[in-house]
């Protein structure tokens, strides 16, 4: 660097940024190509769940474009039960009763049948096969798991964020100021986590659910609600550590001595170095998130029944699987398979590149 | 064959970050006779570390490269070429190693009997109950006290010293025909580093063995070395006897070594660092002007102590607490533009007092008299204003600088809090200012800590104390970590800086060359207690007190001082 750098800095005053933590983190990842390839499958999933919020994709995913249990295009050779089912329903002719002579409406059917031929009904014809098949109503399991990814992805994202947000606040002032405050957020913690996870889940559900407070903040606002405010001891707990480790540090001791208050010393001094912990935190909760809402919408308290997610996808399937439609289950499983493993390997590949060893 | 271990052109080097190579070491050959002691000595980065541990393949492997050409013959026998099974074999057995830090080099979870008696059971074949027993008498042989009930022992619960011994005792074990020895006194104190040195030569003439001895560290090697191998840069620039090396040293560089550690005996104006000898026309150090140092009876008080007291509690049990004297009434003054040395080993309360006197401790009794106000009895508030006039520069500038800060963000904080300089521009000209009269080139306001080495983080860390114009700057331990001539260079800044802007320093140390040079008045403590307050030269060349007189006596004298005793 100093050899390019000879060349002109003769000229222009000295202000050559020198690569920080962050940008020696950044090279490090790129050299790493399993963390570059989760990186690009993570982006991708980022774009995809964006174009879908904006409508580019996905927007019309609630239409019901096929037949019932429409095949999947590389099936189509494959027989339909289900539509057959209904395309015969439809179709049935019922034999005809004159009633004529019973019936006071009878001398006003024709009027209607000529006002009813005057409005023009335009049938769209269901397709008998989509791309990766259709579920109960037709609907495009495709775009309903691209759409599903949007809910999930972003109930994952954000829950992550406000845990992350509370585990670090508390843990920092819990290992910073260690004495009573340190304690009695051990015994808040204690409690908290003695309880079952997911009956810990269930219990906020159900209490959400069933406040009339919280009427207006049904859906996937409570879902994430529930998961930042129980996902946070793990966090707290590592972010605590840290504090503890970098309070008696000599950084933070010149710190003090140079008359930096308490809250600079904890958030401008022991955060940044704290912060590859934060991070590699917050992108392993987003994988735990998005398998919670899974699991809570499947259990019927996720998102409500008008939006989809992966987890109401999955829901769905198990009904679907006794009569060998396996589809819907498989867009579901896959997409987030793909998505949860690559951003787990993403987050090795983050703590790999962010350990900082080389101080 | 009267050579144990010959080096033969020994090549390595490094694979760095983004596939850059760096030459560790560039074609050094030295032998190693049998039944003497072989020093290697070199500033950091000089190559004397990866030469030794190439010797025990110990270096790692994906990042090594070594030259096909390099010979490392033990015995006649090419360790390069060896297979591992065979080099595993021949580590601890007949090569073995000790480190620089005891206590990361022993399991905590093992007792220190335990650890022993491993290496004979797998080197040497031995039973169990033979392990043991020989165990002990190898403790007894080392010199720890009481070797039946310290096998028994966890690391912690033994002292630095006592650690480094059951190293020595480890290494030793199998009857090792090479002890190689990687700056083994370092991190301990001088008297202890004595009581090894002393050991080391020892057990290197009974037990018939030959001794590696790295340090950076010249004078160390003057009392125990037969043969002195001086490498820079991973070349070796001199070789010779010890006498050749310390009567008539040949290369510049050499002569810089002996000269750039502070001497008991001279003081003169500016310590010699590596550059004024390497120059053309070298240097004569007998011509340097000499300083005169002592308190003066009309030297302005700035810093006055009075009995301060610090006391640590130790929770003993559920509800009890116990109290532990750190430090037990000190009583000093300190003079405008003085320096105080603060001298002791570890754990003698040294550095307590300087924090407490800074507040980072809060204190347990006794006044500290600054422009006539007691600092411990302020408020918070009140003392803010009282925090810009005494800084501190720590121990470890690794530590103490935050390697998320930009240099700049670093000089920058203390003149924001303490709202000096009008705006951002007046206190980026003052840093860069600063930076330029610490030696640092004006770049560096915008790099990252971790791109200096550890002498230029220092100056950073002095920066900053300067940016606040402080009367009383304390430097804890300040140049220890430091090479000697990283640590010429540092005192010769600190001396500078004082002579510039009149501070006062309190400069605490265990080294008491260093404190002599550097001090107008010397205090001397012991486990909390004040030993004896004189000026400098009265205290090294009177000293009243008998441990005094045992610190003294434990400075490493190099070798024309022997000779004269």
């Amino acid at each position: 660097m100093s050899a390019v750098l000879t060349t002109n800095s003769t000229a222009a005053p000295i202000h050559q940024a020198s690569p920080g933590l962050w940008t020696l983190a950044w090279r490090r990842l790129k050299r790493d190509k399993v963390g570059m390839v989760s990186l690009v499958v993570v982006v991708f999933f980022l774009l995809m769940i964006a174009g879908s919020y904006t409508g580019i994709v996905a927007k019309n995913w609630s239409k019901e474009v096929g037949v019932s249990y429409a095949n999947p295009s590389f099936l189509s050779g494959a027989v339909n039960l289900e539509a057959k089912v209904e395309n015969k329903e439809s179709v049935a002719k019922v034999p005809y009763v004159d009633l004529s002579d019973i019936d006071p409406l009878a001398p006003r059917y024709k009027e209607w049948e000529e006002r009813t031929a005057k409005i023009k009904v335009t049938e769209t014809p269901r397709a008998e096969t989509l791309l990766f098949g259709g579920d109960k109503w037709g609907r495009d399991v495709l775009q309903k798991a691209i759409k599903g990814a949007q809910t999930s992805i972003f109930v994952g994202l954000i829950a992550a964020f406000i845990a992350t947000f509370i585990g670090t606040i508390l843990g920092a002032l819990s290992g910073y100021l260690g004495g009573r405050v340190g304690d009695f957020m051990e015994w808040f913690y204690n409690v908290f986590s003695s309880i079952p996870y997911i009956l810990l889940i269930l219990a906020f559900a159900a209490v959400f659910a069933s406040s009339p407070a919280m009427a207006d903040f049904r859906g996937v606002p409570m879902v994430i609600a529930i998961l930042g405010l129980t996902g946070w001891t793990g966090i707290y707990r590592l972010i605590r550590a840290e504090f503890i480790k970098h309070g008696s540090r000599e950084y933070v001791k010149a710190a003090e001595a140079i008359g930096a208050s308490h809250s600079r010393r904890m958030f401008v001094h022991i955060l940044p170095n704290v912060s590859h912990v934060c991070l590699v935190q917050l992108s392993q909760h987003v994988v735990q998130f998005i398998k919670a809402e899974v699991i809570l919408s499947y259990l019927g308290l996720g998102v409500p029944v008008d939006s989809v997610s992966w987890g109401t996808m999955l829901a769905e399937a198990q009904s679907e699987l006794v009569i060998g439609k396996w589809w819907q289950l498989a867009a579901a499983g896959i997409s987030m398979a793909i998505l949860v493993t690559a951003f787990s390997m993403l987050t090795d590949s983050l703590r790999d590149a962010l350990d900082p060893k080389i101080k | 064959m009267e050579h144990i271990l010959q080096v033969k052109d020994l090549n390595v080097k490094f694979r760095l970050d983004g596939g850059a190579i760096f030459d560790a070491v560039k074609g050094t050959s030295f032998d190693i006779p049998r039944n003497s002691t072989v020093a290697l000595v070199g500033e950091s980065g000089s190559g004397k570390s990866v030469s030794a541990m190439s010797i025990v393949r110990l270096l790692p492997r994906e990042q090594a490269i070594l030259s096909p050409r390099s010979e490392v013959l033990f015995n006649g026998e090419n360790l390069l070429r060896a297979t591992d099974a065979r080099m595993r074999d021949i580590r601890g057995k007949d090569i073995s190693v000790i480190f620089q830090e005891p206590m990361s080099s022993l399991n905590p979870v093992f007792s220190v009997g335990n650890q022993v008696s491993e290496v004979l059971r797998l080197h040497m074949g031995m039973t169990k109950a033979q392990a043991w027993t020989r165990s002990e008498e190898l403790l007894n042989e080392v010199g720890i006290p009481h070797p039946k009930l310290r096998m028994n022992s966890y690391p912690h619960e033994l002292s630095g010293g006592q650690q480094q011994r059951v190293m020595i005792a480890m290494a030793i074990a199998c009857e090792p025909k090479l002890l190689i020895a990687d700056e083994p006194t370092t991190a301990l104190d001088v008297t202890i580093q004595k009581q090894i040195l002393d050991l080391i030569a020892k057990l290197q003439a009974s037990h018939h063995m030959s001794v590696l001895f790295i340090t950076h560290d010249l004078a160390v090697v003057g009392e125990i070395a037969d043969t002195v191998v001086v490498m820079q840069n991973g070349e070796i620039k001199e070789q010779g006897t010890a006498r050749q090396i310390f009567e008539s040293p040949q290369h510049p560089y050499t002569k810089a070594l002996l000269m750039c550690r502070p001497n008991v005996s001279k003081r003169p104006m500016r310590l010699p660092v590596i550059e004024d000898f390497m120059g053309p026309a070298g240097l004569q150090p007998e011509h340097l002007a000499q300083r005169h140092r002592g308190y003066a009876p009309d030297d302005e008080i700035v810093l006055e102590v009075k009995n301060l007291s610090k006391h640590f509690q130790l929770k003993e049990g559920l509800f009890k607490k116990r109290d532990v004297p750190a430090v037990k009434g000190a009583t000093f003054k300190l003079a405008r533009g003085k320096t105080l040395g603060l001298v002791g080993e570890s754990g003698s309360g040294k550095t307590t007092v300087g924090l407490t006197l800074m507040r980072l401790h809060s204190a347990s009794g006794g006044e500290v008299l600054f422009d006539g106000v007691d600092l411990l009895k302020l408020s918070e508030r009140d003392f803010m204003k009282y925090k810009r006039r005494i800084q501190i520069v720590f121990q470890n500038p690794y530590a103490s600088l935050n390697p998320r800060f930009t240099v700049g963000q670093i000089l920058l904080e203390p003149m924001t809090i303490h709202k000096i300089g009008k705006d951002e521009q007046e206190r980026v000209q003052m840093a860069m200012a600063l930076l330029q009269r610490v030696g640092m080139p004006e770049v560096s306001f915008y790099k990252y800590p971790h791109e200096f080495s550890g002498g230029q983080r220092q100056r950073i860390a002095i920066a900053r104390c300067l940016t606040m114009k402080p009367d009383v700057l304390i430097c804890d331990e300040s140049v220890s970590a430091l090479d000697v001539s990283v640590q010429a260079q540092v005192l010769n800044l600190l001396q500078d800086l004082q002579d510039e802007y009149k501070m006062s320093y309190i400069f605490i140390s265990h080294d008491l060359a260093v404190v002599k040079y550097i001090s107008d008045q010397v205090m001397v403590m012991s486990d909390g207690d004040v030993v004896e307050v004189a000026n400098s030269d009265e205290i090294y060349l009177n000293p009243k007190q008998e441990y005094t007189k045992k610190l003294l006596g434990s400075i490493p004298k190099g070798w024309q001082e022997e000779k004269a005793a």
